[in-house]
Protein backbone atom coordinates (compact mmCIF):
# COMPACT_ATOMS: atom_id res chain seq x y z
CA UNK A 1 0.00 0.00 0.00
CA UNK A 2 1.47 3.83 -0.83
CA UNK A 3 2.31 5.73 1.59
CA UNK A 4 3.90 8.27 -0.22
CA UNK A 5 2.76 11.93 1.54
CA UNK A 6 2.15 15.00 -0.21
CA UNK A 7 4.38 17.89 0.14
CA UNK A 8 3.78 20.27 3.20
CA UNK A 9 4.32 24.00 2.40
CA UNK A 10 4.87 27.08 4.78
CA UNK A 11 3.06 30.39 4.06
CA UNK A 12 5.44 32.44 2.03
CA UNK A 13 7.15 29.62 0.40
CA UNK A 14 8.40 30.07 -3.18
CA UNK A 15 6.08 27.88 -5.37
CA UNK A 16 6.89 28.91 -8.81
CA UNK A 17 6.49 31.63 -11.26
CA UNK A 18 3.82 33.24 -13.52
CA UNK A 19 5.95 32.44 -16.43
CA UNK A 20 5.90 28.86 -16.41
CA UNK A 21 2.74 28.46 -14.33
CA UNK A 22 -0.61 29.87 -12.91
CA UNK A 23 -1.76 30.63 -9.18
CA UNK A 24 -3.96 28.69 -8.35
CA UNK A 25 -6.05 29.01 -4.68
CA UNK A 26 -4.25 29.31 -1.51
CA UNK A 27 -1.66 31.08 -3.10
CA UNK A 28 -0.45 34.88 -4.17
CA UNK A 29 1.35 36.57 -6.75
CA UNK A 30 4.30 39.12 -5.90
CA UNK A 31 7.04 40.80 -8.59
CA UNK A 32 5.75 37.71 -10.73
CA UNK A 33 6.61 34.98 -8.39
CA UNK A 34 3.96 32.61 -6.65
CA UNK A 35 4.08 32.21 -2.94
CA UNK A 36 1.71 29.76 -0.78
CA UNK A 37 -0.62 31.89 1.57
CA UNK A 38 -1.09 29.25 3.97
CA UNK A 39 0.09 25.57 5.89
CA UNK A 40 -1.22 23.62 2.95
CA UNK A 41 -0.54 20.83 0.80
CA UNK A 42 1.22 21.66 -2.81
CA UNK A 43 -1.49 20.14 -5.42
CA UNK A 44 0.05 20.42 -8.92
CA UNK A 45 -2.76 20.36 -11.95
CA UNK A 46 -1.76 20.84 -15.22
CA UNK A 47 -0.24 24.82 -14.89
CA UNK A 48 -1.93 25.58 -11.84
CA UNK A 49 -0.52 25.46 -8.39
CA UNK A 50 -2.97 25.31 -5.57
CA UNK A 51 -2.37 24.96 -1.91
CA UNK A 52 -4.70 22.65 -0.07
CA UNK A 53 -5.45 24.01 3.37
CA UNK A 54 -4.71 21.99 5.88
CA UNK A 55 -6.88 23.89 9.03
CA UNK A 56 -8.62 27.24 8.68
CA UNK A 57 -12.30 28.78 8.84
CA UNK A 58 -15.08 27.51 6.60
CA UNK A 59 -15.29 30.10 3.45
CA UNK A 60 -19.30 29.99 2.69
CA UNK A 61 -19.61 29.51 -0.98
CA UNK A 62 -23.20 29.72 -2.84
CA UNK A 63 -24.95 26.39 -3.12
CA UNK A 64 -22.38 24.77 -0.87
CA UNK A 65 -24.86 22.42 1.28
CA UNK A 66 -24.19 23.02 4.73
CA UNK A 67 -25.25 21.91 8.61
CA UNK A 68 -25.80 24.99 10.32
CA UNK A 69 -27.03 25.38 14.24
CA UNK A 70 -29.99 28.17 14.89
CA UNK A 71 -28.03 30.99 17.21
CA UNK A 72 -31.22 33.34 17.69
CA UNK A 73 -34.63 33.62 16.30
CA UNK A 74 -35.29 37.07 15.31
CA UNK A 75 -38.99 38.73 14.49
CA UNK A 76 -38.90 37.57 10.74
CA UNK A 77 -35.83 35.23 10.25
CA UNK A 78 -33.34 33.60 12.14
CA UNK A 79 -29.28 33.47 12.66
CA UNK A 80 -27.63 30.22 12.07
CA UNK A 81 -24.31 29.55 12.75
CA UNK A 82 -22.66 27.34 9.72
CA UNK A 83 -18.84 27.58 11.13
CA UNK A 84 -18.02 30.13 9.17
CA UNK A 85 -16.33 33.58 10.70
CA UNK A 86 -19.83 35.28 10.42
CA UNK A 87 -23.72 33.70 11.22
CA UNK A 88 -25.78 33.05 8.62
CA UNK A 89 -29.46 34.19 7.59
CA UNK A 90 -32.24 32.40 7.32
CA UNK A 91 -35.20 34.20 6.00
CA UNK A 92 -38.80 33.31 6.50
CA UNK A 93 -39.26 33.29 3.01
CA UNK A 94 -36.70 30.81 2.57
CA UNK A 95 -38.25 28.07 4.69
CA UNK A 96 -41.16 25.43 3.72
CA UNK A 97 -43.41 26.58 6.21
CA UNK A 98 -45.86 29.72 6.49
CA UNK A 99 -44.31 31.44 9.61
CA UNK A 100 -46.69 34.41 11.14
CA UNK A 101 -44.56 37.55 11.88
CA UNK A 102 -42.77 36.89 15.31
CA UNK A 103 -43.55 33.37 15.65
CA UNK A 104 -40.08 31.88 14.61
CA UNK A 105 -39.54 30.15 17.79
CA UNK A 106 -42.31 28.29 17.68
CA UNK A 107 -40.75 26.86 14.08
CA UNK A 108 -36.73 26.60 14.86
CA UNK A 109 -35.68 27.47 18.39
CA UNK A 110 -32.37 28.06 19.72
CA UNK A 111 -30.11 25.00 19.75
CA UNK A 112 -31.68 23.38 16.67
CA UNK A 113 -29.85 22.04 13.97
CA UNK A 114 -30.61 22.24 10.23
CA UNK A 115 -29.42 21.06 7.03
CA UNK A 116 -29.30 24.17 4.87
CA UNK A 117 -28.26 25.27 1.36
CA UNK A 118 -26.27 28.93 0.90
CA UNK A 119 -28.18 31.02 -1.31
CA UNK A 120 -26.41 34.13 -1.55
CA UNK A 121 -22.21 35.22 0.09
CA UNK A 122 -22.17 38.88 -0.08
CA UNK A 123 -19.73 41.52 -1.24
CA UNK A 124 -19.69 42.17 2.82
CA UNK A 125 -19.83 38.59 3.43
CA UNK A 126 -23.40 38.63 4.81
CA UNK A 127 -25.00 35.15 4.07
CA UNK A 128 -28.40 34.29 3.24
CA UNK A 129 -29.18 30.11 3.38
CA UNK A 130 -32.24 28.32 2.22
CA UNK A 131 -34.13 25.42 3.27
CA UNK A 132 -36.16 25.44 -0.54
CA UNK A 133 -34.66 24.14 -3.54
CA UNK A 134 -36.86 22.18 -5.58
CA UNK A 135 -33.97 20.02 -6.86
CA UNK A 136 -32.83 18.98 -3.34
CA UNK A 137 -34.94 17.03 -1.20
CA UNK A 138 -32.54 16.58 1.21
CA UNK A 139 -33.14 20.50 3.05
CA UNK A 140 -34.90 20.48 7.00
CA UNK A 141 -34.46 20.28 10.53
CA UNK A 142 -32.64 17.43 11.98
CA UNK A 143 -33.63 15.38 14.45
CA UNK A 144 -32.15 12.60 16.77
CA UNK A 145 -28.76 11.11 15.18
CA UNK A 146 -25.27 12.65 16.03
CA UNK A 147 -23.39 15.97 14.57
CA UNK A 148 -19.41 15.65 14.88
CA UNK A 149 -16.96 18.58 13.24
CA UNK A 150 -14.12 17.74 11.08
CA UNK A 151 -11.76 20.16 9.38
CA UNK A 152 -13.93 22.02 7.10
CA UNK A 153 -10.76 21.37 4.15
CA UNK A 154 -10.52 17.62 4.90
CA UNK A 155 -14.56 17.51 3.97
CA UNK A 156 -13.43 17.01 0.44
CA UNK A 157 -11.19 13.97 1.42
CA UNK A 158 -14.04 12.45 3.62
CA UNK A 159 -16.55 12.55 0.62
CA UNK A 160 -13.48 10.88 -1.70
CA UNK A 161 -13.86 11.22 -5.72
CA UNK A 162 -17.37 11.30 -7.10
CA UNK A 163 -18.82 10.16 -3.01
CA UNK A 164 -16.35 6.77 -3.76
CA UNK A 165 -15.10 7.32 0.15
CA UNK A 166 -18.70 8.13 2.27
CA UNK A 167 -20.62 5.42 0.11
CA UNK A 168 -17.87 2.98 1.04
CA UNK A 169 -19.10 4.38 5.06
CA UNK A 170 -22.44 4.35 4.44
CA UNK A 171 -22.60 0.54 2.63
CA UNK A 172 -20.50 -0.78 5.47
CA UNK A 173 -22.18 0.75 8.69
CA UNK A 174 -25.77 1.45 7.64
CA UNK A 175 -25.87 4.95 8.82
CA UNK A 176 -27.53 7.71 7.13
CA UNK A 177 -24.73 10.34 6.96
CA UNK A 178 -24.65 14.14 5.54
CA UNK A 179 -21.42 15.99 5.24
CA UNK A 180 -21.49 20.01 5.48
CA UNK A 181 -19.36 21.47 3.53
CA UNK A 182 -18.88 23.14 6.38
CA UNK A 183 -17.28 20.41 8.17
CA UNK A 184 -20.27 19.21 10.34
CA UNK A 185 -21.27 15.80 9.82
CA UNK A 186 -24.74 14.23 10.72
CA UNK A 187 -24.88 10.30 11.49
CA UNK A 188 -28.22 8.51 12.19
CA UNK A 189 -28.04 5.11 12.98
CA UNK A 190 -27.77 2.49 15.75
CA UNK A 191 -25.61 3.62 18.58
CA UNK A 192 -22.40 0.89 17.90
CA UNK A 193 -22.48 2.06 13.67
CA UNK A 194 -22.39 5.62 14.92
CA UNK A 195 -19.32 5.05 16.92
CA UNK A 196 -18.03 2.88 14.21
CA UNK A 197 -18.24 6.20 11.81
CA UNK A 198 -16.67 8.37 14.44
CA UNK A 199 -13.93 6.28 14.28
CA UNK A 200 -13.08 5.86 10.80
CA UNK A 201 -13.70 9.86 10.12
CA UNK A 202 -10.77 10.29 13.17
CA UNK A 203 -8.97 8.01 10.52
CA UNK A 204 -9.72 10.14 7.49
CA UNK A 205 -9.26 13.07 9.24
CA UNK A 206 -5.99 12.36 10.44
CA UNK A 207 -4.51 10.54 7.70
CA UNK A 208 -5.94 12.72 4.79
CA UNK A 209 -2.58 13.57 3.37
CA UNK A 210 -1.68 10.12 2.39
CA UNK A 211 -2.29 8.84 -1.02
CA UNK A 212 -4.57 5.86 -1.54
CA UNK A 213 -6.55 6.30 1.63
CA UNK A 214 -9.65 4.90 0.07
CA UNK A 215 -8.28 1.24 -0.43
CA UNK A 216 -7.31 1.33 3.26
CA UNK A 217 -10.19 2.38 4.88
CA UNK A 218 -12.00 -0.02 2.29
CA UNK A 219 -9.94 -2.87 4.04
CA UNK A 220 -10.30 -1.39 7.88
CA UNK A 221 -14.13 -1.63 7.19
CA UNK A 222 -14.28 -5.26 5.54
CA UNK A 223 -12.15 -6.58 8.50
CA UNK A 224 -14.31 -5.27 10.83
CA UNK A 225 -17.21 -6.43 9.25
CA UNK A 226 -15.96 -9.97 9.23
CA UNK A 227 -15.69 -9.92 12.46
CA UNK A 228 -19.30 -9.41 13.53
CA UNK A 229 -20.09 -12.30 11.49
CA UNK B 1 27.58 53.23 44.32
CA UNK B 2 28.40 49.39 43.43
CA UNK B 3 30.81 48.61 40.48
CA UNK B 4 28.92 48.22 37.45
CA UNK B 5 28.69 44.82 36.04
CA UNK B 6 30.96 44.25 33.10
CA UNK B 7 28.80 42.72 30.30
CA UNK B 8 31.22 41.50 27.99
CA UNK B 9 34.89 40.63 27.76
CA UNK B 10 38.18 41.89 26.18
CA UNK B 11 37.68 38.83 24.37
CA UNK B 12 34.30 39.52 23.01
CA UNK B 13 32.72 36.69 25.34
CA UNK B 14 29.29 37.91 27.30
CA UNK B 15 28.05 37.18 30.78
CA UNK B 16 25.95 33.76 29.44
CA UNK B 17 29.16 32.59 27.16
CA UNK B 18 27.89 33.95 24.10
CA UNK B 19 29.74 35.85 21.63
CA UNK B 20 28.33 38.98 20.01
CA UNK B 21 26.33 37.44 17.31
CA UNK B 22 24.93 34.68 18.86
CA UNK B 23 21.46 34.21 20.38
CA UNK B 24 19.75 32.33 23.07
CA UNK B 25 18.49 28.99 22.44
CA UNK B 26 14.97 29.23 21.23
CA UNK B 27 12.27 26.41 21.25
CA UNK B 28 9.12 26.56 19.02
CA UNK B 29 6.28 23.87 19.52
CA UNK B 30 3.49 24.95 17.32
CA UNK B 31 -0.21 23.35 18.08
CA UNK B 32 -0.29 23.43 21.87
CA UNK B 33 -3.41 24.66 22.80
CA UNK B 34 -7.11 22.28 21.90
CA UNK B 35 -9.60 25.68 21.71
CA UNK B 36 -7.78 27.91 20.15
CA UNK B 37 -7.87 27.72 16.24
CA UNK B 38 -3.85 28.01 16.12
CA UNK B 39 -1.52 28.01 19.01
CA UNK B 40 2.27 28.24 20.23
CA UNK B 41 4.72 27.85 22.50
CA UNK B 42 8.08 29.15 22.78
CA UNK B 43 10.81 29.33 24.91
CA UNK B 44 13.80 32.01 24.30
CA UNK B 45 16.31 31.69 26.60
CA UNK B 46 14.47 31.69 29.55
CA UNK B 47 11.54 33.57 28.32
CA UNK B 48 8.79 31.38 28.39
CA UNK B 49 5.74 32.73 25.69
CA UNK B 50 2.62 31.01 24.85
CA UNK B 51 0.16 32.84 21.84
CA UNK B 52 -2.71 31.86 20.65
CA UNK B 53 -5.15 32.66 17.57
CA UNK B 54 -8.87 32.93 17.57
CA UNK B 55 -10.72 33.81 14.54
CA UNK B 56 -11.64 35.21 12.24
CA UNK B 57 -14.68 36.05 13.11
CA UNK B 58 -17.52 38.67 13.86
CA UNK B 59 -15.96 41.65 15.25
CA UNK B 60 -17.38 42.53 18.16
CA UNK B 61 -17.85 45.87 19.24
CA UNK B 62 -19.98 46.39 15.97
CA UNK B 63 -18.61 49.63 15.45
CA UNK B 64 -14.91 48.35 15.70
CA UNK B 65 -16.08 46.04 12.17
CA UNK B 66 -13.86 47.25 9.27
CA UNK B 67 -16.29 46.58 6.61
CA UNK B 68 -13.60 46.21 3.91
CA UNK B 69 -11.05 43.91 5.55
CA UNK B 70 -11.00 42.12 8.69
CA UNK B 71 -9.01 43.93 12.18
CA UNK B 72 -6.08 42.02 14.05
CA UNK B 73 -6.51 42.53 17.83
CA UNK B 74 -3.19 41.50 19.68
CA UNK B 75 -3.39 41.51 23.64
CA UNK B 76 0.15 40.88 24.77
CA UNK B 77 0.02 40.40 28.66
CA UNK B 78 2.44 39.55 31.13
CA UNK B 79 1.55 36.88 34.02
CA UNK B 80 2.10 38.22 37.57
CA UNK B 81 4.58 35.57 38.11
CA UNK B 82 6.57 36.17 35.14
CA UNK B 83 9.21 38.65 36.61
CA UNK B 84 10.99 38.76 39.87
CA UNK B 85 9.08 41.07 41.66
CA UNK B 86 4.95 40.27 41.53
CA UNK B 87 4.45 42.18 38.30
CA UNK B 88 0.51 44.03 39.19
CA UNK B 89 -1.92 41.48 37.37
CA UNK B 90 -3.70 43.70 34.17
CA UNK B 91 -2.96 46.00 31.21
CA UNK B 92 -0.97 48.89 31.52
CA UNK B 93 1.33 51.58 29.63
CA UNK B 94 3.98 48.96 28.70
CA UNK B 95 1.62 46.43 27.78
CA UNK B 96 -0.56 47.90 25.85
CA UNK B 97 1.99 49.84 23.81
CA UNK B 98 3.17 46.31 22.60
CA UNK B 99 -0.04 45.01 22.38
CA UNK B 100 -0.72 48.14 19.69
CA UNK B 101 2.95 47.59 17.46
CA UNK B 102 2.73 43.76 17.63
CA UNK B 103 -1.14 44.55 16.23
CA UNK B 104 0.06 46.44 13.53
CA UNK B 105 3.00 44.21 12.72
CA UNK B 106 0.79 41.18 12.41
CA UNK B 107 -1.91 43.49 10.09
CA UNK B 108 1.08 43.94 7.70
CA UNK B 109 1.57 40.25 7.07
CA UNK B 110 -2.07 39.09 6.91
CA UNK B 111 -4.68 39.15 3.74
CA UNK B 112 -7.10 41.07 5.58
CA UNK B 113 -9.50 41.84 2.58
CA UNK B 114 -10.50 37.87 2.77
CA UNK B 115 -12.14 38.43 5.96
CA UNK B 116 -14.62 41.59 5.82
CA UNK B 117 -15.91 42.80 9.30
CA UNK B 118 -14.21 39.69 11.12
CA UNK B 119 -11.62 40.38 13.76
CA UNK B 120 -8.54 38.00 14.08
CA UNK B 121 -7.43 37.76 17.39
CA UNK B 122 -3.95 36.94 19.14
CA UNK B 123 -3.53 36.35 22.44
CA UNK B 124 0.35 36.72 24.01
CA UNK B 125 0.90 35.46 27.53
CA UNK B 126 4.15 35.62 28.84
CA UNK B 127 4.84 32.99 31.56
CA UNK B 128 8.44 33.71 31.88
CA UNK B 129 10.43 37.06 31.38
CA UNK B 130 13.97 37.65 30.62
CA UNK B 131 14.07 40.61 28.36
CA UNK B 132 12.96 40.39 24.62
CA UNK B 133 9.64 39.73 25.03
CA UNK B 134 7.77 41.10 22.44
CA UNK B 135 9.49 39.51 20.14
CA UNK B 136 9.47 36.28 21.49
CA UNK B 137 5.88 37.01 21.82
CA UNK B 138 5.94 38.00 17.77
CA UNK B 139 7.81 35.22 17.15
CA UNK B 140 5.31 33.00 18.82
CA UNK B 141 2.04 35.27 16.97
CA UNK B 142 3.52 34.15 13.88
CA UNK B 143 3.63 30.52 14.40
CA UNK B 144 0.01 30.50 15.71
CA UNK B 145 -1.38 32.56 13.07
CA UNK B 146 -0.10 29.99 10.73
CA UNK B 147 -1.12 27.14 12.66
CA UNK B 148 -4.54 28.66 12.55
CA UNK B 149 -4.30 28.20 8.92
CA UNK B 150 -5.19 32.35 8.64
CA UNK B 151 -3.86 33.67 4.97
CA UNK B 152 -0.99 35.76 5.40
CA UNK B 153 1.75 36.92 3.20
CA UNK B 154 4.85 35.92 5.39
CA UNK B 155 5.55 34.62 8.89
CA UNK B 156 6.54 37.26 10.68
CA UNK B 157 9.72 37.04 12.69
CA UNK B 158 11.03 39.76 15.47
CA UNK B 159 14.58 39.62 17.32
CA UNK B 160 16.29 42.19 18.97
CA UNK B 161 20.56 43.76 18.63
CA UNK B 162 21.87 46.22 21.04
CA UNK B 163 24.86 48.17 22.75
CA UNK B 164 26.61 47.19 25.67
CA UNK B 165 29.36 47.70 27.82
CA UNK B 166 30.36 51.42 26.69
CA UNK B 167 31.36 51.88 30.22
CA UNK B 168 34.77 50.22 31.52
CA UNK B 169 35.24 49.50 35.35
CA UNK B 170 35.94 52.72 36.51
CA UNK B 171 32.67 54.47 34.59
CA UNK B 172 34.85 55.81 31.46
CA UNK B 173 33.39 55.86 28.52
CA UNK B 174 34.75 53.49 26.23
CA UNK B 175 33.62 51.83 22.58
CA UNK B 176 30.87 49.48 23.29
CA UNK B 177 29.72 46.38 21.40
CA UNK B 178 27.01 45.48 19.40
CA UNK B 179 25.58 42.36 20.42
CA UNK B 180 22.33 40.31 19.00
CA UNK B 181 19.36 39.19 21.48
CA UNK B 182 19.91 41.27 25.04
CA UNK B 183 20.10 39.24 27.87
CA UNK B 184 18.76 40.07 31.00
CA UNK B 185 21.41 41.84 32.30
CA UNK B 186 22.20 43.32 29.03
CA UNK B 187 19.32 44.81 28.85
CA UNK B 188 19.57 46.20 32.57
CA UNK B 189 22.87 47.86 32.02
CA UNK B 190 23.48 47.99 28.71
CA UNK B 191 23.53 51.35 26.38
CA UNK B 192 20.45 50.74 23.74
CA UNK B 193 17.85 47.85 22.61
CA UNK B 194 16.76 47.85 19.63
CA UNK B 195 14.48 45.33 18.67
CA UNK B 196 12.87 44.62 15.09
CA UNK B 197 10.67 42.87 13.21
CA UNK B 198 10.88 41.41 9.42
CA UNK B 199 9.18 39.71 6.87
CA UNK B 200 11.89 37.35 5.86
CA UNK B 201 10.71 36.58 2.67
CA UNK B 202 11.44 40.52 1.81
CA UNK B 203 13.29 41.54 4.23
CA UNK B 204 10.28 44.57 4.64
CA UNK B 205 10.14 46.46 8.54
CA UNK B 206 7.30 45.57 10.59
CA UNK B 207 8.41 46.83 13.54
CA UNK B 208 11.46 48.62 15.43
CA UNK B 209 11.74 50.17 18.26
CA UNK B 210 14.74 52.09 20.38
CA UNK B 211 15.99 52.31 23.48
CA UNK B 212 19.11 54.20 24.34
CA UNK B 213 21.19 55.74 22.22
CA UNK B 214 23.24 54.55 19.19
CA UNK B 215 25.34 56.66 16.52
CA UNK B 216 24.34 56.43 12.81
CA UNK B 217 27.11 53.70 12.27
CA UNK B 218 26.33 51.69 15.12
CA UNK B 219 22.18 51.97 14.13
CA UNK B 220 23.52 50.42 10.29
CA UNK B 221 25.80 48.00 12.18
CA UNK B 222 22.31 46.74 14.81
CA UNK B 223 20.33 46.90 12.32
CA UNK B 224 21.89 44.20 10.07
CA UNK B 225 22.61 41.95 13.26
CA UNK B 226 19.36 41.46 13.88
CA UNK B 227 17.68 41.24 10.77
CA UNK B 228 20.74 38.22 10.39
CA UNK B 229 18.99 36.95 13.99
CA UNK B 230 15.87 37.09 12.15
CA UNK B 231 16.47 35.33 9.15
CA UNK B 232 18.17 32.16 12.03
CA UNK B 233 14.60 32.41 13.92
CA UNK B 234 12.75 32.10 10.76
CA UNK B 235 14.35 28.80 9.65
CA UNK B 236 13.11 27.37 13.14
CA UNK B 237 9.20 28.75 13.04
CA UNK B 238 9.12 27.04 9.64
CA UNK B 239 10.46 23.84 10.66
CA UNK B 240 8.08 23.55 13.85
CA UNK B 241 5.38 23.89 11.84
CA UNK B 242 6.30 21.66 9.52
CA UNK B 243 7.18 19.46 12.28
CA UNK B 244 3.99 19.73 14.44
CA UNK B 245 2.32 18.40 10.60
CA UNK B 246 4.63 15.54 10.05
CA UNK B 247 3.68 14.13 14.12
CA UNK B 248 0.43 14.72 13.28
CA UNK B 249 0.35 12.12 10.80
CA UNK B 250 3.09 9.56 12.12
CA UNK B 251 0.80 9.18 15.01
CA UNK B 252 -1.08 6.45 12.91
Amino acid sequence: MSREKREIVTPSQLLGDTNSSKAGRGTFIEKGKIYSERMGLLNKISDFINVIPLKGRYEPIEKDFVIGIIEEPLSSSWLVDINAPYPALLHTNEVPWDVEFGETDKYLNRGDSIMAKILDVGIEKNIQITLKDQKDHNLYKISGGYITNIEPSKVPRLIGKEGSMITLLKKYTKCRIHVGKNGRIWIKGENEKISKVLQVIKKIETESIYYGLTDRIEGLLKKDANEVQ
Amino acid sequence: MEQEIKLIDDDGKRLDGRKADELREIKIEAGVLHRAEGSCYLEWGNNKVVAAVYGPREAIPRHSQDPLKAIVRARYNMAAFSVDERKRPGPDRRSREISKVISEALEKVIITNKFPRAAIEVNIEVLEAEAGTRCAGLTAAGVALADAGIPMKDIPVACAAGKIGSKDNFGKKIGGNIVLDLGKQEDNFGDADLPIAISPRNGEILLLQMDGHLTVEEFDKALDLAIKGCNIISKLQKEALLQKYQVDVEAY
